[in-house]
Parts: C-alpha cells; structure tokens; sequence
C-alpha cells in the first residue's frame, strides 16, 4: 500500500469532474465526463494492480475522524475491489453511449459522475453511515437520469422506485442505529466480526432484507425495475443492470451474512423459496414480452434469484458463484441494453417486432448481439456460464429441490433470449426503416468490444477474477461454518438406515 | 502427440475465427481454404494417433492447456485428454468434417454467406473435440454446449426461413433439457466424489456401487443410479433419444452437409459417446444400465417406424439416424461398450454417406426433397447412385456371419442384436427383439428411400421446384435465388396436411414421361469425392477394425469398461442369431420391392387399410403435438398470467400502486409543499441523514 489515498482520489476525480460538467456547455461536459472517468478506470486498473492478492484482508484503508465517532473511513477487499472495478469499467462506456442525449448535457454528465462518486464509495465504506449515506444517495442521480432524460412515463417509474426503496431503507436504518448501539462501533470490519444475540439477528437481518431484496430485486418487490429500465436512458439502464442491481447482493456479502450468519441460516428458506419463484416466474414473464428492455430487465431478475440462492448456500462454491454472476451480469446484461440503445438510437423504439433480419444489414452488430446472448443464457466460455455453474454447484450441496428448480432457469433462459435473438437478427426484412440501419460505427465498437473481451475472458479465465476474493470469500465462509444448515442432498455409505447413520457419515466424502 | 492434439483441437478454431470474423473482408476463397486445410490438417494428423492406438504403441495422455476454475475443493481445468476412445472419435470427427467441408465448396457454392457458413462449420468440429478429449465433466459440458451453439447457428443458418428459426430454437431448448440432467449430474457428481475429474471419478465409482445412498429431491436414492440417470438424461438430449428426439428431424432445416456432419456423424452421437466414457460409473449402476436399454431399444423401434412412413429424403434419414443411435444406446445398456464405439464408428461413414449423397440427390433434382417426385434417377447420376448404394448396403447390414464378409454396418449392428442376445438378462432380451424388427424396418426404410429415388418412372415434373428451374431457365436466366433463402421450402407438401391423404397425393407414376423436361446433373467432383472416400469406408470400415473394436480388451486399454466374458459370449450365440440380422434384412428388402417396384399401389392401400395406425405413425407418434400443448402454450400462457395478473395486477395493485393511493389520498398538503416525487425522496432521504448525523454526534 502506497502513500496515495487512492480511493479517495478515486472519489474526488468524478466530484471534480460533476462540478465541472455541471457549469460546462454540453460538448466540453463530454470531454470532461470522458476524461474523468478513463481516469478513474486508470485508477482503478493501478490499484487491481498493486492489490495484494493472499494479503490483508483489507487494503488500501483510509481512516480520517471527522466529527463525533464519524469517521471518513474507506478500505477495500477483493470483493469491493472486483465491483469497484466493474463500475469504473462501465463508466466511460456510459458517457460514450450517452452521444444521443441532446437536453442539458452538462448535467446529465455531472449526474453520472456523481453516481460514480457514490457506487465507489458505496463499496469501499467502511463505516456503517458512510456506507448508508453513499448507498442511499446513489439513488438519487439515478432517480434525476430517469426522472429528466427519461421516456415518456418517467415519473411514475421513478416514484414505484423511491416507494418500494422508502420502506427498506427506513428499517435497514433503524437496523444501523440499533447495531451501533449495541456494538459500540460504527466500523464495518469490527461489525463483521461481531456476535448479535441470535434473537435480535432474526429482526436485524429481516430489515437490511428489505432494503437489498428491493435493490436486488427479489420477487415480489421488482416490479420497479422493469418500469425504471423502460424509461431509463440507454446510459442509465446499463448503470441500473450493471451496477446498482449488485449492491443488494453487495449488501447480503458484507452485512446480512458475515453480521447475522445464524439469522440468515434461519431465513435462508425464504431467500430460496423467493429465488426459486423468482426464477420461473420472471423467466416465463420474460418470454412474453414485447419490449426489449422489459425483457432483458426481467431476466435480470431471474438472474439476480441465481446470486440470492447461491449466496445463502452457505458454501464456497455458492459465494464465489454468486459474486462471478453478479460480475457477469453486470458485464452482460449492462452490454444487452446497450445493444438496445444502438438500435434505439436508430429507430427510436423498443418493440422486437418492428425489428427483424437485422444479421442483413448489421452483420457485426449482430454477432456482438449474439455473443451477448449466449453469455446471458450461461453458454460455456463466456462469463455467464462459469457464474451460474458455480452458484448452481453450491445451492446443490445446500438443497437439490432449489438446484433443480434454479437450474430450469437454463432451459427459459435459453427459450426467451433466442426467441428475442431470432426477432431481432433473424427472419426477413419486414421493416424497410429498421432494414436500412448502417452497422455500427467506431463509437459503438469502442462501447461493445472491451465488454465483449471482459466476457470471454471471464469465461476462459475467470481465475484472475476470482483470485481477489478467494481469501474474502474463505474468510466468510469460515464466519458461516458454525451456522450452516445441513444440505438435504446427503450421502450415506454402506447401509442404507437413514437415522442411525447420520452421526457416523455426515456431508459429503 | 502432444504437440499434434493441441494443433488437431485449435486449428479448426483458429480457422473458424479467420473465417468468421474476417467473413467479407476476406471473401470467400480465403475463408474456405483456410478452414478446409485446417480440418485436413487435423485430419492428417488424427490417423496417425488413432492407427498408433490399433497397433498399441500409444498411451493414454493429458495435455494441460489453462487453468479454468478454482473454488474452494471444486477445481477443473482446460486439458485435453487423449487416449484410445479419444483417438477412436478424433478419427471420426476430422474426417467426416473434413470431407464436409470439402463437398461445402460444391454444394454451397450459390449461396452468398459461405465464409460463415465455414466458419460454424470449423467452430463445431473445435466443440466436437474438446468435447471428446476433455479429462473432466465440466470441459465437456463446454464442447458439449458449444455443440449445441454450433449446431443451432447451422440450423438457422438460413436465417430468413421462420421454419429454419423455429428448428433451430428447437434443437437448443430441447437440447438445455437434456442439460439440466446433465448438470445436476455433474453437481451431484462433485458432491459425492468432491472432484470433476473423469478419472478419479471413474476409479472412485465402483466402491460406491450399491452401499451408498443419496438424497434427491427428497427421494432417498441409490448413488450411482441417480447420478449415472441424471448423466443420462443429458445423453438422451444430445443423441434425440425418445422423449427429447423431437428436435433431430426438424434440425434437417440446415444445409445438408450440417445434418451430415452435426446430425449424423458427430454431435448426436457424443451421448453415446459419455455413456462410453463414463463406463465404469455406469457399471457401477445396473438400474440406470437397464433405463439406458430400455430408452435405446424404445428409440430404435420408435424412430424405425417413423422413418417407413416419411417423404422428405432427410427426414427418412434422420429417423434413420434417431433409430442407430438407439441401437448404440442398447448396446452401451447391456453392456457391450466397444459394440456401441464400433456402431458409432461405422455408424459415422455410412450415415454421413448417405446424407452426402442425399445431398447430392437434392443437388441435382433442384432443391426437391419429397420423395415422391423422384424416381429413375440411377442412370442420371450413377455416382452419386452407387454411393448411396454403398451406404444402404452398410445400414441395412449387409453381410453374410459364415462367410466372414460383409457391409460396415453388418459387423458392427449384428454385433449389437448378438451382444444383447449374449447378456441374458429380461432387458437385454427385449433389447434383441427390437433390435431385430427394427432392422427388419431400417431395411424396409432404406431400400423404400433408394427405389423411390433411384428406380420406377421419373416423377420429377410434378414438383413446383423442377418447374421452377424449367421457368426459371426459360424465364430470367437463371437469376433465381437457390439456397433455401425463402421460397424453397413453401412449395413442398406440407407435412401437416399430407398425414391424411399424403398417399393420395402421390402423382401417378404411370402419366406420361413425367420428366418435365428437366435434367439433372451429376454433382460437381467436390461433393463427389467425399462420397466416393466415405464409400470405401461404408464397405470396408467394419471388415478391417471389427477385431479391435469388438475383441480386443488391450485396444480399449481401460479407456472404456470392457467386459471380456460378455463379448466372449458374444460369439457363442445360436447360429440362428447370428443370421436372423441377415434374413430379417432381406425381408425387408422384398417389402419394399414389392411395395415400390412391382407393385406401386400396394403401399397406399397399406396404408388405407391401417388407417389411424398409419396417421399416428406418419405423424411421428404426435410427440410435437402433445409438447406444443403440454409444455409450450402453457408456457407463454402462464408468462401471461404472471406478468399480467401478477405483476400488474396484483403486486403492482396492492404495493406501490396502492400505497401511492393512500399517500395521495393522506397527504394532498404535502403535496401542495413537494410536487414531484423526486424531491420529496430527496427530502426524506434528506431528513435521514440529518438524523443519522445528528445521532452520531450527539449521542
């Protein structure tokens, strides 16, 4: 760790750049959003590089008091480090599909920038308040892309968000209060360690789940996320998927589970039962759509019911599964909106059936579109497939009933998104407006091709990924040990009596 | 030999991605050689390895390549697997795609996308192989998807065709039903031997046989049975056993050299294929062996009796093929792995044979593929004649047990009836029977397809495709639009409607010269050199390897479970077995000479006389019917009702809907302070971190 507050500066270069944005006219608000952000992404590549992978738990920590017992305190581990990386990925890429947006640029680039400051801060908080203020308030720049630059029934998207995101964040904050008080510090790490009474776990972990089950979001409060992404900008929808729908999952990693592991060993039947309706509810809602962005929306959330199940398997293979899907999905789902924006940005609809034969005349288009696809639907060497194999591996050793019903998200999955493919790319011409888009330009290219590169090289190699948070991941899965149900797909060895063996051949061999 | 695989597995991907990606700015020349010579390339050096296996101066291998995925105990990598099932399926692989691609440059020729066309072509072959020479399940669940990826983008690879589109959509979903099998297997696999790796796996499985249980879905199940069943039901997808065949016969959308290389040949046989690789966990579950012969001889008869009743040349031999791949599944069933390689070994030239050559048929007659306006082509195009003839004769198994000689697919199918003949056991003994009537029904199949194409009257000027090519030579010069970009499958007679009077339909091939003028050519010597190399291996493929495959536990060299006492017994059988394949064959023969030589009309009243078993036939047993209503609809119908009654109408309702009345309805005043949401979230979070601030400071 070097003398650099590097984090901070991570936070401070987007704030400057918001700032300037915000009085710039609209082409300078352009460079300077684009600027800040690859320098962000810059700063973000420098400290993936200096991170000491197999070293402190947490680095790069940052501690300033500030008043009271509230403190500037900042510190990553491998887990923030990959979801800090994710955002300052897609944030330049943003800013690049934002070339459509005509009406006050300068703010819509200070939005975005803002929103960078707070998801980086969000994930590298390290004081409880911090963390509630970042992760609050990084709502509201969303809230404004939605609300000014979105479409034409904006405001009723932004206010089923801010109701169903009002009630979560008023118990998880009662929850912080309480925890505080309690514990007698506001730092995260110490709150990760310590020991709630198992009593007031159940009430503690019931109210930061209704906070992150709605940003994640869990069936039956998602209904916000197909209405905010229809309305959303291209820019907003990718910043939406890629990387505010991770901090639900975010939230379950560093407080529900290393903070109340009895409470959520207690709970896990719910998280499961609502992933497995989660699953095939939205994956046959999915199939029906007509708008594009509904439906890749809605297979967010049947993706999004892979990374809660697999996170409450309480086992390696279901932690590190969960964090590579919410990863990928950012990556994916975060690369299909913009595969929406491009044609949008064309015909200026979201309808599957004014499109059509689009391999004609967009062949390169196309083949992005299509290896997008197939990392969506979990196809092997994409990104996709390591994620949903892993998380699927863990929920198999804690329940075959759920593996089973979770892993028919395969088979909708597959169904849906070729039946959207097909739509799009194939089939005749029928529209002559949509069969004359050119392909796509440079500026495009440029926005596609380093997800793409992301996305096979998550797939074929994703040990550069996984190798951060190996020992994060290791370490809360020892804080899980002690509370972890026992998995219902058991083995028995020699004779088969179910009750008397147990104690000799417990789990697996 | 490391050297050599790691360029035999790569090549084809390295030349699928020049192709591909450089599609119109290299242009098709460049894209063509450059995948042509690197599966020749692979070709060449397959047979050495594979020949050095018969002669055993090769060992089993593994060659590293990546690292994949390290969490916690679950570990598996990127390494390719050589050894003598390997080897045998190298073989397989390089030189059909090989000659695939080839006969590609002839057949394809008009169309106007070939670069890609080749490039999915090389990317299959590269899936192919790492599917074959993966060490652990997970790497070949990735050659198996890729596969699958492959085989969809070639199905839809005229992709303006909405028939193409459905069938390809098909073959993938279908195919993911399989996998979900396929992947609880692989989940239940590491939780019971806590690895991937197929060879610690497969050294562990036998101690395991019948003294452990598992949990599954609350059912409290045998080990082995469930995860070799759960294995299987992913084999079943990938080879269209019955119940998930449904997508084989529609993947005849692709260009024929597809269904050659994909649907014949390689992929769908790479169910066989795990079954064989995983050998000894299977031996380790008798139950699920009895499953796999059972779902193996029902395939066989099944698609046997489908593939009597079709028009479409394709679709003939693609329940042809849904039927061998029934007969390797039974022989794998009973026990007789090396008889079920053996099978897919010759299995793999004759068949691709016979598509080539229907390929070539199609070729000539304009894009026609119904049958019924064939008809006296074996004068017209006697090379592609006398390979078909070639391959006929090795399905049908031609061959005399006495006299030591015979047809590929003579040694390798009575291999099969004998070995389940041999086992003994109630299911190995039906197995047999099936065998037996179902290759009374693939001789019947086979010689109906070559004396409705090959003999009788020409029928050909009926078909709107040959009248089309006579307008068309008239009329615009020969600016028509030949491969299968829209027009061409619309004309043919819809198979919907022929199941009720499909017979009647049949034009009189007693009219006239029936010609219309029209005539066709032999296939340009790209697509002819392929057949005639895949000729000599539909002859001379079972007589040379039948020894190794069959006999020679040292040649399988623990790669497979080889059972010595049973193929041993194999031999022993009555005579009466050993030349019921023969007779049975001749039989079928006779019918079909009878039903489409002599005596034209008999067939039709065949088929009037059994009425609604004919229909129910014809119409592949209504699989697709019961599906559509059992699993489709219902599935859009319950996406409807979930979204609609769901999300709309009852969370929406009653959540934020509601709320948002009673909010209105209670605080109009503070609405008159705040107007627009935005702000008075702004506010309320606000007020919040004025609290949270204050309480940190003051308390």
């Amino acid at each position: 760790m070097s003398g650099v507050p590097i984090l901070s500066l991570m936070l401070l270069v987007p704030l400057l750049g918001a700032v300037a944005c915000f009085f710039a006219e609209a082409k300078l608000a352009r460079t300077i959003a684009l600027v800040a952000t690859l320098v962000n992404l810059a700063l973000g590549i420098a400290m993936w590089a200096s991170f000491d992978v197999g070293g402190a738990q947490w680095q790069f920590t940052e501690r300033a008091d500030l008043f009271g017992s509230f403190q500037w305190a900042l510190g990553i581990d491998g887990i923030a480090l990959m979801l800090i990386m994710l955002s300052v990925f897609l944030m330049p890429i943003c800013i690049l599909a934002s070339a459509s947006i005509e009406k006050r640029v300068g703010e819509y680039m200070a939005a975005f920038l803002f929103m960078e400051v707070l998801m980086v801060g969000t994930f590298a908080a390290q004081d409880l308040f911090l963390f509630y203020i970042f992760f609050e308030a990084g709502l509201i720049p969303m809230y404004l892309i939605i609300g000014i630059w979105g479409g034409a029934d904006r405001i009723y998207a932004s206010y089923k968000f801010f109701l169903y995101t009002l009630l979560g964040s008023v118990l998880m904050f009662i929850a912080m209060l309480w925890m505080v008080n309690v514990a007698g510090t506001s730092d995260i790490p110490t709150l990760m360690q310590y020991d709630f009474p198992v009593d007031a776990q159940t009430w503690l972990w019931l109210a930061f789940f209704a906070s992150f089950a709605v940003k994640m979001p869990m069936w039956p409060v998602h209904t916000w996320l197909p209405a905010a992404h229809v309305q959303a900008p291209t820019a907003g929808s990718v910043i939406l998927a890629g990387v505010l729908l991770k901090l639900g999952g975010y939230g379950f990693i560093r407080f529900s589970l290393p903070m109340f592991p009895e409470a959520s060993a207690q709970l896990a039947w719910l998280v499961f039962a609502l992933s497995m309706v989660a699953v095939v509810v939205t994956s046959l809602i999915a199939l029906v759509q007509h708008d594009m962005k509904k439906l890749i929306a809605y297979s967010s959330v049947a993706h999004m019911a892979i990374v809660t199940a697999g996170l409450f398997a309480f086992n390696v293979q279901g932690l590190e599964g969960a964090m590579i899907v919410m990863l990928s999905h950012g990556l994916v789902s975060g690369a299909l909106f913009l595969c929406v924006g491009v044609i949008y940005d064309r015909l200026h609809t979201r309808e599957i059936d004014r499109y059509g034969g689009l391999s004609i005349n967009m062949p390169k288009y196309a083949l992005f579109f299509l290896l997008f696809t197939m990392a969506s639907i979990g196809l092997p060497g994409t990104s996709g497939f390591v994620g949903e194999f892993l998380s699927l591996a863990g929920i198999y050793q804690a329940s075959s009933w759920v593996a089973f019903v979770c892993t028919t998200g395969i088979i909708l999955g597959a169904a849906y998104m070729l039946y959207l493919y097909r739509r799009v790319a194939f089939g005749e011409q029928k529209n002559a407006d949509a069969a004359a888009m050119p392909d796509l330009s440079v500026r495009e290219w440029v926005m596609l091709g380093p997800i793409a590169a992301a996305v096979l090289w998550m797939g074929v190699y994703p040990e550069s990924f996984m190798a951060p948070m190996r020992a994060d991941i290791a370490a809360l899965d020892a804080r899980l040990a002690s509370a972890r149900p026992e998995g219902d797909a058991r083995l028995w060895i020699g004779e088969p009596a179910p009750v008397v063996e147990e104690e000799a051949h417990g789990g697996a061999h | 030999m490391s050297t050599s695989i790691l360029i035999i597995v790569f090549a084809p991907l390295v030349a699928a991605l020049i192709a591909g990606l450089g599609n119109r700015m290299i242009g098709n020349l460049p894209a063509k050689l450059v995948t042509t010579a690197g599966l020749f390339i692979a070709c060449a050096l397959s047979w050495p390895i594979f020949l050095g296996f018969v002669a055993g101066t090769e060992t089993a291998t593994v060659v590293p390549v990546l690292d994949w995925v390290r969490s916690g105990t679950m570990e598996f990598d990127w390494a390719l697997r050589v050894d003598t099932l390997t080897a045998v399926m190298l073989v397989v692989i390089t030189s059909v795609s090989a000659l695939v691609h080839l006969y590609s440059w002839g057949y394809m020729d008009e169309d106007p996308d070939q670069p890609r066309f080749f490039a999915y072509l090389s990317l299959f072959t590269f899936a192919m192989l790492m599917l074959v020479t993966a060490d652990n399940l997970v790497q070949m669940f990735f050659g198996w998807e890729g596969v699958g990826l492959a085989s969809y983008l070639l199905i839809g690879f005229w992709f303006k065709k909405p028939s193409a589109n459905a069938a390809a959509i098909k073959a993938f979903v279908v195919n993911r039903v399989g996998d979900l099998g396929f992947m609880l297997g692989i989940f239940g696999t590491f939780l019971v031997f806590q690895t991937t790796s197929i060879p610690e796996i497969l050294a562990a499985s036998p101690a395991m046989a019948g003294v452990s249980h598992i949990t599954f879905m609350s059912m409290r199940l045998d080990t082995m049975t469930i995860l070799c069943l759960l294995l299987f039901v992913g084999a079943m997808g990938k080879s269209a056993q019955l119940g998930l065949h449904t997508w084989l016969p529609d993947a005849m959308e692709g260009p024929t050299p597809v269904s050659a290389l994909i649907h014949a040949a390689t992929m769908v046989t790479a169910g066989v294929f795990m079954v064989c690789r995983l050998s000894p966990m299977f031996e380790a579950a008798p139950i699920a062996l009895y499953v796999v012969t059972f779902v193996g001889a029902a395939t066989c008869l099944f698609a046997a009796t489908v593939g009597t009743t079709q028009w479409d040349i394709k679709r003939v031999i693609a329940y042809s093929t849904c039927s061998q791949l029934g007969y390797m599944f039974f022989a794998a069933g009973v026990g007789a792995y090396g008889a079920a390689m053996f099978h897919l070994f010759t299995h793999a030239f004759f068949k691709a044979l016979l598509f080539l050559g229907a390929g070539a048929v199609i070729h000539a007659m304009h894009h026609e593929q119904d049958m019924r306006f064939y008809g006296g082509l074996r004068k017209k195009i006697p090379i592609t004649f006398w390979a078909m003839m070639a391959g006929t004769l090795a399905i049908t198994g031609v061959g005399v047990y006495d006299l030591g000689v015979g047809f590929a697919g003579f040694f390798s199918k009575d291999a099969i009836i004998e070995v389940a003949f041999a086992s003994g056991s109630e299911m190995g003994l039906f197995a047999f029977w099936v065998g037996v009537f179902a290759a009374l029904l693939t001789s019947f199949y086979s010689w109906r397809l070559m004396f409705l194409t090959f003999w009788g009257k020409p029928r050909w000027a009926a078909s709107e495709h040959i009248q089309h090519a006579i307008h068309d030579a008239h009329g615009h010069d020969g600016v028509h639009d030949t491969h299968g970009h829209g027009h061409e499958e619309d004309n043919a007679p819809a198979q919907e409607h022929a199941g009720e009077d499909a017979h009647h339909h049949a034009p009189d091939p007693d009219h006239g010269e029936g010609t219309g003028g029209y005539h066709p050519h032999e296939s340009p010597w790209v697509m002819l050199i392929p057949l005639v190399i895949l000729s000599i291996g539909a002859v001379a493929a079972g007589y040379v390897f039948k020894e190794a495959f069959l006999d020679e536990a040292a040649f399988w060299n623990g790669s497979i479970a080889y059972n010595e006492a049973l193929m041993h017994a194999m031999h022993e059988v009555p005579w009466w077995v050993k030349n019921v394949a023969l007779l049975v064959m001749l039989l079928g023969l006779l019918t079909a000479w009878y039903g489409y030589i002599r005596n034209t009309r008999f067939p039709a009243q065949v088929a009037d006389q059994l009425g609604p078993i004919y229909k129910f036939v014809f119409n592949k047993w209504y699989f697709d019917e019961l599906y559509n209503y059992v699993f489709v609809k219902p599935s859009f119908w319950l996406g409807r009702v979930f979204w609609q009654r769901g999300d709309i109408g009852l969370i929406d309702r009653f959540g934020p809907d509601g709320s948002a009345l009673v909010v209105e309805k209670g605080a109009l005043f503070a609405k008159k302070v705040q107007s627009g949401y935005l702000y008075s979230y702004a506010l309320v979070m606000l007020l919040g971190l004025v609290a949270a601030i204050s309480w940190v400071i003051f308390r």
